[in-house]
């Protein structure tokens, strides 16, 4: 069997950049909780407030450490494997990577020392300073990445030039059609997550009655956050999803399953979308609920993929299903966020033994709906790498073979699992302590030292002690 | 539009300056892990590791900017040098990676300790070694057509850049020893004293073998060495004058002289390194103008590193500055 070095380029792509997404999601969100926190600490003088912030700080290092070492692969990923996109961008890519690295990456690691183990080294004031330019650095780095992604959706401000882009505008380049609406419907994304894994964490707290004022007050603003961001997320994604409409109609078409240009189209529900035969199966559906939310109209007319050849409609199955993962999981959220607020009064929100264990449950959701987005956002892009002008064919590596493909994706498989389950399981290490480790007074033993990220955190990597 | 700068030359000495930067800070606590295996106990480890810790994430940042730069600044480089050298790319990364992972699991660790030992020893030495491959198949020239690389996947390995792979774990393993001296006291810097002489005479015969054979390798290095007498001989003399000094010192029991030397002997001979092959970027077809990317794309970034970089130095100065001194007994406290 010949070996593809496209579809395992691809598969390869998806599997380090996914991997990827899950940390930095949790930490942008999770930075401005920590910021918060702080913020209320100094300004309330609370001890509450500080408990929670260093037990969650500690989260955070570790977190923060996965983001690192995957992110460093990605930054070379482009070179390897995509080196035609690559050269052909490059005008625009680097000079983008590099402020990213500039703007964000030296200013994060700058001001996480200070913010791991500045707080007895320095005033409360510089303390609460350096988490807000960990926040700040964080959104810096979301800025410069989802830009380039933006533009490989709704390409804008470039000129083709014997096969090099070259930059007409600056500002059209970086701020592209859909910049905007996948900027908020990100940093929704991120709050989201930081909110459902702190409601569920101290739910869990809660639920063994341990910390119970500081854990109490978490989960109370976690849900306060959930009620508020969960419904917002929707409106935008509808936005967003309008703006996609205009700019990428195939991809639109393939999240609603939508075979034929026509009117009145129904929103399915159900249904197992068959490129080769060019139809659904089992359809079921409410009739012309698509076209209205698409259109504002109950008959407005939606392109359906057969306008374009077989060869660039993208894997409509991968993208109708992941689409509704995403929104299922976004509805939940609402309904989990409105459930919490009708046990509020007297407090039963931290009572009802099936919402908190809802609420463990759901800490999870977030983390698969942002990878359902993302790959809808992505996998319906396909076949351009930048929509409408360069397919993945053409971005490929021309000296890649199916054999160099495949051993570095075993490869990053493996050093992944490995990395990915040692960190996991500190993690959950890290919550068994709670907030009662991270606060107990500890002498630094001989296996402490400061400046690095892991060393913010206490627990020990096998035994209790 | 109007360049009345030659933006490119400038581009090449801030690239040159960030992977000087890059080879030199990540140098010492890479060599940490080369020596690592070889320490005699767990408290010469322990060390080892702490003389580091707090300033090898800063170090490794500098290397994701130099991805990034050249892709901005020479994206053939780029576009060329990371397919052709795919596998090398794949072990340096995986190597950093069970590195960074285990600086941070090993102090967390008790029982599994030793699995760190090894992921850090181990990571430390593919990756070295692939960076010194990377300089080898950099003198050899790729297999370049229309601006792609065209030649196959396992091309960049020769005795050659085994060699040149393993010249840079033994110029690391030095900087490492030597920075080590000036880390520590007692045992561990006794045996630093120790080991730097034997590395000093492994580097010298790896860097005696690479200059013989370099010229074999390209001719152009040859006529640009030996048709007339050029400045350029004043690089090697340098550099041996660096190698003459670290071995002085050691004997003499300096401690900050022989990490100082060693980053002369390391600079003059990366000079020389690019006085070989100036203006060659991507040998040995294309000359730095021939990679560079658009003179608005380098403006544009050179702007914001002019106002970004000097910030960066000194927060990088700063922290240096605020973990000066000895490692003590179980590290900073
Ligand atoms: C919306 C946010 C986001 C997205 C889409 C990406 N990243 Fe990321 N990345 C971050 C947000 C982020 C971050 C929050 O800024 C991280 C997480 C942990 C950290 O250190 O910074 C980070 C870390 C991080 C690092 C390590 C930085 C360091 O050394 O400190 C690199 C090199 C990259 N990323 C590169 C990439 C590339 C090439 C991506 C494109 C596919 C990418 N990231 C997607
Ligand atoms: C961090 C969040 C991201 C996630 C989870 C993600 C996910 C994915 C997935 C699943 C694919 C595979 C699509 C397919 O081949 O069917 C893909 C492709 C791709 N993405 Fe993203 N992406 C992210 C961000 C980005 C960004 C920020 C960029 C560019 C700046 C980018 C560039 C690409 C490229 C070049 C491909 C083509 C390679 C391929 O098809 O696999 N991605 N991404
Ligand atoms: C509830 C209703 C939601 C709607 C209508 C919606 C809509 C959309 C649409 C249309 C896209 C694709 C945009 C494009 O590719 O051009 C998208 C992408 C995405 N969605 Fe959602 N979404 C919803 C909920 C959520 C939730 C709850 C999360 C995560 C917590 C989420 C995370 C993402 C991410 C990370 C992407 C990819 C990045 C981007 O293109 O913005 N979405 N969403």
């Amino acid at each position: 069997m010949e070996l593809d070095p496209l579809l395992l380029s691809r598969i390869q792509f998806a599997f380090v950049v996914c991997f990827h997404a899950i940390f930095p999601v949790f930490t942008i969100g999770l930075a401005s909780f920590i910021a918060v926190l702080e913020t209320l600490s100094f300004k309330t003088g609370n001890p509450l407030w500080q408990q929670l912030s260093k037990f969650w700080i500690q989260v955070f290092a570790v977190v923060f450490g996965m983001g690192v070492v995957s992110g460093i692969v990605m930054s070379f990923q482009f070179g390897t494997n995509w080196s035609n996109f690559a050269y052909a961008t490059a005008n625009f890519l680097g000079p983008v990577l590099s402020y990213e690295v500039v703007t964000a990456f030296f200013l994060e690691a700058a001001f996480l020392g200070v913010l791991l183990f500045g707080r007895d080294k320095v005033p409360q004031g510089v303390h609460l300073f350096a988490a807000i330019m960990v926040a700040t650095g964080t959104f810096i780095s979301s800025f410069w990445i989802l830009s380039a992604n933006s533009l490989m959706q709704t390409p804008a401000g470039l000129e083709l030039r014997d096969g090099m882009y070259y930059v007409a505008s600056w500002s059209e380049a970086l701020f592209t059609a859909s910049f905007g609406y996948r900027f908020l419907h990100m940093a929704l994304a991120s709050f989201l997550t930081a909110a459902l894994v702190v409601a569920g964490v101290s739910a869990w707290f809660v639920l063994q009655k341990r910390e119970f004022d500081a854990n109490r007050k978490a989960l109370s603003i976690a849900l306060w956050m959930l009620l508020l961001l969960a419904p917002l997320q929707a409106v935008v994604g509808d936005f967003h999803g309008l703006n996609t409409l205009k700019h990428q109609p195939m991809k639109v078409a393939a999240m609603e399953g939508n075979w034929e240009t026509r009117e009145g189209v129904p929103l399915l529900l159900f249904a197992i979308p068959d490129k080769e035969q060019q139809q659904n199966h089992f359809e079921l559906g409410i009739p012309k609920l698509a076209s209205f939310i698409l259109t504002h109209d109950w008959n407005g007319t939606v392109p359906g993929l057969k306008e374009v050849p077989v060869e660039e409609q993208p894997p409509v199955f991968i993208v109708f299903w992941s689409f509704r993962v995403m929104v299922g999981l976004g509805l939940l959220m609402i309904a989990v966020g409105v459930w919490g607020l009708v046990l509020r009064p007297g407090g039963r929100y931290y009572r009802s033994v099936a919402f908190l264990q809802t609420l463990r449950l759901m800490s999870i959701s977030p983390f698969l709906a942002v990878l359902a987005g993302w790959v809808v956002t992505e996998t319906g892009r396909a076949p351009w790498l930048i929509y409408g002008q360069m397919t993945h064919a053409q971005g490929l590596t021309p000296s890649l073979t199916g054999g160099m493909a495949l051993f570095t994706l075993i490869g990053y498989v493996v050093v992944y699992s490995l990395v990915f389950s040692s960190g996991v399981y500190y993690l959950l290490k890290v919550f068994r302590g709670g907030l009662e480790k991270a606060n107990a007074p500890h002498e630094m033993d001989e296996v402490e030292r400061p400046m690095r990220p892991f060393s913010a955190a206490h627990a020990s990597l096998e035994g209790d002690k | 539009m109007a360049q009345p700068f030659d933006l490119t030359l400038i581009w090449a000495g801030i690239i040159a300056f960030g992977v000087m930067m890059y080879v030199l800070m990540d140098g010492f606590d890479l060599g940490q892990g080369i020596l690592f295996p070889f320490a005699p106990t767990e408290h010469h480890r322990d060390v080892m590791m702490n003389s580091v810790a707090p300033v090898w994430d800063g170090n490794e940042t500098w290397l994701v900017l130099g991805g990034a730069g050249l892709l901005a600044a020479f994206p053939l480089v780029y576009a060329v040098f990371l397919p052709a050298l795919y596998i090398g790319v794949f072990l340096l990364l995986a190597g950093l990676i069970f590195r960074g992972v285990a600086f941070e699991f090993r102090f967390k660790a008790k029982t599994s300790r030793y699995l760190w030992n090894w992921a850090f020893a181990g990571g430390s030495i593919v990756a070295s070694f692939a960076q010194g491959a990377v300089v080898g198949a950099y003198i050899q020239g790729f297999a370049t057509e229309n601006f792609r690389y065209v030649g196959g996947a396992l091309d960049w390995l020769t005795p050659f850049t085994v060699i040149t792979g393993l010249g840079l774990v033994a110029g690391y393993a030095l900087l490492g020893a030597t920075w080590l001296i000036m880390k520590s006291e007692g045992e561990v810097q006794q045996w630093a004293y120790k080991i730097a002489p034997r590395l000093l005479l492994a580097v010298l015969v790896v860097f005696a073998v690479i200059s013989v054979y370099t010229p074999f390798v390209d001719a152009r290095v040859m006529s640009r060495w030996f048709d007339s007498f050029s400045l350029l001989w004043i690089l090697p003399v340098l550099a041996m004058y660096c190698a003459w000094v670290i071995y002085s010192s050691l004997k003499q029991k300096r401690e900050g002289t022989p990490f100082v030397a060693t980053m002369g002997l390391f600079l003059f001979t990366y000079l020389g390194l690019l006085g070989s092959k100036w203006p060659y970027m991507v040998p040995p077809n294309y000359t730095l103008w021939d990679a560079a990317s658009d003179y608005s794309s380098q403006l544009f970034l050179l702007l914001g590193f002019l106002f970004v970089i000097p910030i960066v130095l000194a927060y990088t100065a700063w922290t240096y500055w605020v973990f000066r001194g000895k490692v003590k007994q179980g590290g900073y406290h």
